[in-house]
């Protein structure tokens, strides 16, 4: 920043008696404000990360079984991750590999996805509750049980956890897939491979 | 035109802009952390959850190929955990290599690494060349140390006084079984509620939280 000296006889620091102009040029104070501020910005944050909270199952096996009879059959539905995102779901429990159960492939898409599944499942379970069948108690909620083969991401075990939290499903469990359903996975599969050829 | 023309001062008093920026560091000097350093790089899946992350927390990361590190942010508390380990160990960890473990960043070694890897500058801990804290399927605590350094850093939070929450920073790749591994290592150990950083993603509309959000605000 040029500053034109307005009184002439214009050399500074001679004589004693001399007035000294006492002007700073601030300007490079400015710039290393502004280099500290940059490194600032570059090296912190200020957001905290986010996170899902996650309540697991006590793992004991002997309240595993007595949670597994109470499961009412009609409220339930089991989704079973595997590869590249596939999600293959059944409505209740099937415990049996002698009457595999109707099993259906989606993906984690908006619409005609996994969660088109569990809102039917929820609007289902809401009108059958009340129809005073045995069995059926008003107060009974929709329970998913999630079951991550060992082919899947934990993308994917985290965006159908994240389904439960948007559809307001309360009651799931994650827990380890048994062999009945992988053998109900890999005939699905032969199945298709077949049709498509 | 001949006149000459009047040549005017062009200084301008810096002062204010000097004020201003100042101000403005100080700003970003008080409110924000510096950026935790990462021993790889993790691109965690995205949640609708905004749960924010504890502050006393004790952070599993884990990479895409199952190696996983450990991390702790509350220094008395490591400092307390890296006592009970070199004697319990039997590590033999000078004062200096146990004050490096407690400013040092995230490191994934096993027990029988862990002096060799204190001894290093620590600008050098960054570029080390980690294996992962080792973890298998049998969950003893012989071989799966993982669930020695989660009980016991549980064990030093508690006796600091702040019993620590644990989350875990996976990649969305990370096959199932590894991530199945990780956590029952915790449920065998008596944890079973933690968290799983996430990043967020905003409600997809016409769902049910998103009507229980609306109501909410």
């Amino acid at each position: 920043m040029a500053e034109i000296q307005e009184k002439s006889g214009g050399k500074k620091g001679g004589k004693k008696g001399k007035k000294l102009s006492t002007r700073i040029d601030l300007t490079p104070m400015v710039d290393l404000g502004f280099l500290l501020i940059t490194f600032f910005i570059f090296t912190t944050t200020m957001a905290k990360p986010k996170t899902m909270e996650i309540n697991m199952p006590v793992d004991e096996k002997k309240v595993e079984e007595k949670d597994k009879n109470k499961v009412k059959d009609y409220t339930a539905m089991t989704i079973l991750l595997s590869k590249e995102h596939r999600v293959y779901y059944y409505t209740g429990i099937a415990d049996d590999p002698m009457s595999p159960p109707d099993l259906k492939v989606t993906y984690f898409q908006n619409k005609n996805g996994i969660r088109d599944a569990i809102i039917d499942l929820k609007k289902r379970v809401y009108e059958e509750r009340n129809n005073g069948a045995p069995g059926h108690n008003p107060k009974d909620e929709p329970v998913i049980l999630i079951k991550p083969a060992e082919n899947s991401e934990y993308a994917d075990m985290v965006n159908i956890l994240d389904e439960m939290q948007i559809n307001g499903i309360t009651t799931y469990a994650l827990i380890d897939i048994t062999e009945v359903d992988k053998g109900f996975i890999s005939a699905t599969e032969a199945a298709n491979a077949g049709a498509a050829q | 035109m001949a006149h000459k023309l009047p040549r005017k001062s062009t200084h301008i008093d810096m002062t204010a802009m000097c004020d201003v920026a100042f101000l403005l560091l100080t700003f970003f000097m008080l409110a924000t952390k510096f950026k935790p350093d990462e021993p790889v790089v993790v691109k965690t899946p995205s949640s609708i959850s905004d749960i924010i992350m504890p502050e006393n927390s004790i952070l599993l990361t884990v990479d895409p190929k199952g190696k996983v590190f450990f991390d702790y942010d509350n220094k008395k508390a490591k400092k307390i955990l890296i006592e009970e380990i070199s004697k319990a160990k039997g590590l033999n960890l000078t004062p200096d290599e146990q004050a490096s473990f407690v400013n040092g960043a995230s490191f994934g070694l096993p027990f029988n690494q862990m002096k060799a890897y204190l001894n290093v500058e620590p600008m050098q801990q960054r570029e080390y060349a980690f294996t992962g804290i080792p973890i298998d399927t049998s969950f003893v605590a012989e071989t799966n140390e993982l669930g020695y350094w989660v009980q016991a850093a549980r064990s030093a939070g508690q006796t600091e006084g702040h019993a620590p929450r644990i989350c875990i920073k996976c990649d969305g790749s990370t096959v199932y079984p590894e991530v199945k591994n990780v956590i029952k290592t915790l449920t065998r150990n008596g944890i079973d509620r933690f968290n799983l950083l996430t990043s967020l993603e905003a409600i997809p509309e016409g769902t049910e939280a998103y009507e229980e959000n609306k109501k909410a605000n």
